[in-house]
């Protein structure tokens, strides 16, 4: 092991870092306390609601976002990096598209903003009577939904690794994907065509975003001929607009 | 006590989040990778670090930032506010909220600024175009997007016009964009799109959203509710692409001017 000056060393560069990330955290959120702390003031003229919580939460806020950020560096990015090199040297196509797979369906399924969504989705539906209006159909509409979106994003996230693969521009497939959605809209059922765009938003998470984009940077790094810039970003945006075609689909199919 | 307790909920929580993208992570590296993890303890620390950092996110909002969105919402579209009196007049003008619009768009830019996900993006981005993009410049791209979009949904939400010929037309304009816009950056742009709308802006914008619909009379939260994450995905790849496109110009006036002299 280490000897102890060695690890207090360590200790001592680690503290100096997060003292970095910390200062960074807080000149992140300058811009949110000048906005409410502005228009409170100055607008609305009206004493603060909560101002000891708010402070209390913005404590939190900062100190959250340095340890986020600061876990990222040493931890989700070269892990992501890592296993993207390891992929192209193992060069099986299957493994690492089951692994996209898993990744866009695993961190989707369990999303908390996607449960949110989905049982505001349910409850919207029960009122307009698409679905009845007891707690066992929505239920199983708001999971028969969540199932959707996460599917739609294993499959985005594969649709994404192999354009990586393939050097396929970018551009066609995802105004070829904008022209569907808007094809789609159309077609499918009022109700539905709002949770359908928003569910493009919502299942992309903090987690992910980091793991997917280190995956698809490490991938066009590693794989000759092809530019992390041009070819490595591009995976999240197939993320969040499959999510929209298969909710819509699912209504169509659901609602006729 | 109280915060403690509810601390320990979230991180359980979170926790239950990471997990399975921690099995699967581990499951393909030793089975079917079959190498050992790289600085196994560095990276586990790291992603100790984002698990408690993720707790604090969700907590901090919560409690403190996300019922003051919905508060200063309320108050800033409320009649009394507006109109100066009790009840809103039935034919009031779109105008006279233009408080809520310039607080919808103000607060969507603070929000992506600080989006830890889009922070994860912009810092590979700068990384791997080897500082031909500034971190800063794109988050800033990004969030004039966003503070454009909400700007533009409040008004939708405002006005009662249908969400579709909105996204519809926006989508029509990232078409015509793409064409003229230089290679490398599209990509990047739509992946922005996505990328805004995570932990912060979310919530931050549902509260938003939630809280106009029960003050402007007329409005269905249920129905009109929706819809300012769509407008909050699309408007930032324009701005990333325009960010793109201004750089591109500026440096080819540059380049012409230095071959002229």
């Amino acid at each position: 092991m280490d000897e102890p000056g060695g690890i207090s060393d360590r200790t001592a560069k680690l503290l100096e870092v997060f003292g970095i990330h910390l200062l960074g955290a807080f000149r992140d959120l300058v811009p949110i306390i000048v906005v409410i702390a502005g228009f409170q003031l100055l607008v609305l003229r009206q004493p603060f609601p909560e101002l000891v919580d708010m402070l209390g939460g913005l404590v939190l806020v900062i100190l959250g976002l340095a340890f986020f950020v600061l876990g990222l560096e040493i931890g989700l990015f070269p892990i992501g990096e890592a296993m993207a090199e390891a992929f192209a040297r193992k060069g099986s196509l299957f493994w690492l598209l089951l692994f996209g797979f898993g990744l866009g369906f695993s961190t989707t399924v369990a999303e908390p903003a996607l449960i949110a969504v989905t049982k505001e989705a349910a409850v919207v539906a029960a009122d307009g009577k698409f679905i009845p209006p007891d707690a066992d159909s929505m239920r199983s509409y708001a999971l028969g939904l969540r199932i959707t979106v996460a599917l739609s994003v294993g499959v985005a996230i594969v649709v994404g690794l192999l354009r990586i693969l393939k050097g396929w521009p970018i551009q066609y497939l995802i105004i070829g994907g904008y022209v569907a959605v808007m094809i789609i809209t159309v077609f499918a059922p009022k109700e539905i065509v709002g949770i359908a765009y928003d569910s493009g938003g919502v299942t992309t998470s903090t987690v992910t975003v980091p793991l997917v984009t280190a995956l698809g940077v490490g991938l066009a790094a590693t794989i000759r001929g092809r530019n992390p810039l041009v070819d490595g970003f591009g995976l999240i945006a197939f993320a969040s607009l499959l999510p929209m075609v298969f909710v819509m689909a699912y209504g169509m199919v659901l609602f006729r | 006590m109280d915060v403690l307790a509810q601390f320990a909920d979230t991180l359980v929580l979170t926790a239950r989040d990471i997990l399975p993208v921690a099995a699967l992570l581990l499951f393909f590296h030793l089975v079917v990778l079959r190498k050992p993890l790289p600085n196994w303890k560095r990276v586990s620390l790291g992603f100790l670090f984002v698990l408690v950092g993720l707790a604090l996110f969700l907590d901090g909002p919560e409690t403190a930032l996300f019922p003051i969105g919905k508060i200063m919402a309320k108050q800033l579209s409320a009649p009394e506010f507006v109109f100066g009196e009790k009840t809103a007049p039935p034919d009031a003008a779109w105008y006279a909220y233009a408080w809520v619009f310039v607080f919808g768009g103000m607060i969507g830019f603070a929000a992506t600024v600080a989006e830890p996900a889009l922070i994860a993006v912009s810092f590979k981005a700068q990384e791997v175009s080897r500082g031909g993009l500034s971190q800063w410049g794109l988050r800033v791209a990004v969030a004039i997007g966003v503070a454009t979009g909400i700007g533009i949904g409040t008004f939708r939400i405002v006005t009662g016009t249908p969400l579709y010929f909105y996204i519809l037309a926006g989508y029509a304009i990232v078409i015509v964009q793409t064409v003229f816009a230089p290679r490398e950056i599209i990509a990047l742009a739509y992946d922005s799109g996505g990328v805004t709308t995570s932990t912060v802006t979310v919530p931050l914008v549902t509260a938003l959203g939630l809280g106009l619909t029960e003050t402007v009379p007329g409005r269905d939260p249920a129905l009109d509710g929706f819809g300012l994450i769509a407008f909050a995905s699309v408007f930032p790849i324009m701005t990333v692409m325009g960010y793109a496109q201004t750089a591109q110009w500026v440096s080819r006036r540059k380049a012409r001017a230095a071959r002229e002299e």
